[in-house]
């Protein structure tokens, strides 16, 4: 069902012979090898035992590790999540699934009050390491509750890590990094993405937290962007590159902690900036990356920055909601707003 | 029971009352900010329900938690040092008074968001389950508590998993100022049990036998793992929820019912009957005042953490 899509997988370099993964599989392949690696590691849901998961990421796992470790639980994202905090907090590190990231506002007190701050208020006693993978479920036509991008919300919460890969490559080294910080994370997918695939490498390659991807280098305007909006991105950039427009993508990748000084290091090489996200636009993490570049690099910047975000409305079903969603169309014209 | 335990029973109530007096007055001169939420009338249940555990069984509870610590062996000059804010705190000053916890004698923390702690606890207790480890896990909570949906929540998770979990929900009459009978439509919270199938008991909490012996039979219920209890303890609210609340009761009869149901002059009947001396329970009031002086001290001399530490202890 999700699988029509798969033109999503960026131009990461292919050479022959190396095994392409999508990124459901890359999750999938991450989160074996750390249960594999500690014993200790329990997956908390609903629907992902022998189902695999809502969007069949955790295919296997549950023939794999059974159901001790792969626990299939009743409707319930508040008690899931406290309970993957209580787990956490025994030394047993916990994965939380919540199915559409729409629903974390159920889990949001186990993880905004709790697990974020929990090591806080204790003076260290604890330990919390906890991973929320939750994903962005859009364009679908799924409506108001099923189609939000909420990672600004999770940014906000000091004690958080949100982590927010592109692809497949990505979302293994993340995953890698999420298990092994044993610190809250929350680990934001894209539906669309589960199925794009790209060279994944075999070995264990952990990508560092608060680190950028070059996704495309450049020289004329910074593209900084995430998750579902660095596809369209990069094929804005190679619509203008015909009209001699040399963009500049970034793939974020992690939102907190922010690797503003990779970003402003190409707002300073670039001198103009576009941020591009899904999600709607007051709020959102465009604010803040946009503002970091102002903190940073603001003598170098030599036109306003654009926006590129959601309309701030709620997600109709059907045609209507392509007006809200922003495309590689609005990109390119930021680009080239930025450009006059 | 032995004399000689239940005159411990009744120094670590009377270490209790004095540590809320000493936090209350503490707070009145000014000592801290923010405020404090006393367990003053409800030391039976902390410390009946403590004495039915091992010292590796792990306890969490709620900001009105002084008592469940103290009762688990924390010491109470850390903890008075941690409600004065100071880098001496059993959490380096940065939880203050809803915040203790020490991890070593597993007090595994108190909770400042009504029913948050109460999944939680299902987690821990899960990973005694899936550890084999024999331990039990007590998480106490109120009347307010039991209207939560985390409560709820947990209550059917933690029974269809059979984990080693004893929920003990302190009933003392208010939320706030909410009555129980405002917010609850049963006679006793001990029923909400029988809709999630673990069985439910009300207790007198102002009894520490009563309270010792039911948690006593859930623990062990636990521990054989059949699952989790509800024990339903039925108990009396200090004067107010906080020292900061602003609202008053009805009557200045209804604020003070709190001393007509205080515990300690009804278990001291109780020792008496089983032979206590006068000078043994003096002595038994007379060491707690002392390990409470001592605290006070030992807090108030203790350092605020240095500023520069403000970020310590967000990550691992």
């Amino acid at each position: 069902m999700f699988g029509k899509d798969g033109g999503h997988s960026p131009p990461l370099q292919q050479t022959m012979n190396e095994r392409t993964l999508s990124m459901a599989e890359a999750i999938n392949e991450a989160i074996r090898h750390e249960m594999r690696r500690d014993p200790n590691i329990v997956l908390l849901g609903q629907d992902i035992g022998a189902y695999g998961g809502t969007f069949g990421v955790y295919k296997g796992l549950f023939d794999e590790f059974g159901p001790d470790r792969v626990r299939d639980g009743p409707l319930c994202e508040a008690a899931t999540t406290g309970f993957g905090v209580g787990l956490a907090i025994s030394g047993m590190p916990a994965i939380v699934e919540i199915e559409f990231i729409d629903f974390i506002t159920l889990a949001s007190d186990a993880l905004c009050n709790q697990a974020a701050k929990m090591r806080y208020f204790f003076g260290g006693q604890v330990r919390v390491p906890l991973v929320i993978r939750t994903p962005i479920v859009n364009r679908l036509g799924l409506g108001a509750q099923h189609s939000q991008s909420l990672e600004a919300w999770l940014m906000h919460v000091p004690g958080l890590r949100v982590l927010i890969p592109s692809n497949a490559a990505d979302a293994k080294g993340l995953m890698l990094t999420a298990i092994r910080d044993g610190n809250p994370c929350v680990f934001i997918e894209h539906v669309r993405l589960y199925a794009s695939k790209t060279s994944v490498p075999e070995a264990d390659e952990p990508v560092p937290l608060g680190k950028l991807r070059v996704a495309r280098e450049g020289k004329d305007a910074t593209i900084a962007t995430y998750c579902g909006m660095v596809k369209p991105s990069l094929d804005a950039a190679e619509k203008m590159a015909a009209d001699g427009i040399d963009c500049e993508v970034l793939d974020l990748r992690c939102l907190s902690p922010l690797d503003r000084e990779g970003l402003c290091a190409s707002v300073r090489k670039t001198g103009r900036l576009v941020v591009a996200h899904e999600a709607c636009k007051t709020g959102g993490a465009g604010a803040e990356i946009a503002q970091s570049a102002l903190e940073g690099a603001f003598d170098y910047l030599q036109a306003p920055i654009q926006r590129v975000a959601s309309k701030d409305l709620p997600i109709p079903t059907g045609k209507l909601q392509d007006v809200v969603f922003p495309s590689a169309v609005d990109v390119e014209a930021a680009v080239r707003r930025v450009m006059e | 029971m032995k004399l000689e335990m239940l005159l411990n029973w009744y120094e670590q109530m009377w270490t209790i009352r004095l540590f809320e007096e000493n936090a209350i007055g503490s707070y009145r001169k000014g000592l801290f900010g923010g405020s404090t939420h006393p367990c003053i009338c409800q030391e039976a249940i902390c410390v009946g329900a403590a004495a039915a555990l091992e010292s590796t069984d792990q306890v969490l509870a709620t900001y009105r938690g002084h008592g469940h610590a103290i009762a688990k062996g924390m010491d109470v000059k850390t903890m008075m040092a941690e409600l004065l804010c100071k880098e001496t705190g059993c959490c380096g000053g940065r939880g203050g008074s809803m915040h203790l916890c020490d991890m070593e004698k597993d007090f595994w923390g108190t909770n400042a968001v009504v029913a948050a702690h109460i999944p939680i606890a299902g987690g821990v207790a899960l990973a005694n389950k899936l550890r084999k480890n024999n331990r039990v896990v007590v998480v106490f909570f109120g009347d307010g508590a039991s209207c939560e949906g985390a409560f709820f929540e947990t209550l059917n998770m933690a029974t269809l998993w059979k984990v080693p979990l004893v929920f003990v929900c302190e009933n003392n009459g208010f939320a706030i100022s909410v009555r129980t009978e405002w917010a609850i439509p049963l006679q006793n919270i001990a029923q909400r049990a029988d809709g999630f199938g673990l069985p439910g008991v009300t207790v007198d909490g102002q009894d520490p036998l009563k309270v010792y012996d039911a948690v006593t039979e859930a623990v062990a219920r636990a521990r054989r793992g059949d699952g989790p209890t509800l024990v339903e303890c039925k108990t009396t609210r200090w004067e107010r929820h906080s020292a900061i609340s602003a609202g008053k009761y009805e009557n200045e009869e209804e604020a003070m019912k709190w001393k007509r149901n205080d515990p300690i002059p009804r278990f001291e009947t109780v020792l008496r009957e089983q032979g206590a001396t006068d000078g043994q329970l003096e002595s038994c009031r007379q060491r707690a005042k002392q390990r409470n002086d001592e605290a006070l001290e030992f807090a108030i001399q203790g350092e605020p953490p240095k500023p520069e530490t403000v970020g310590d202890f967000v990550f691992a």
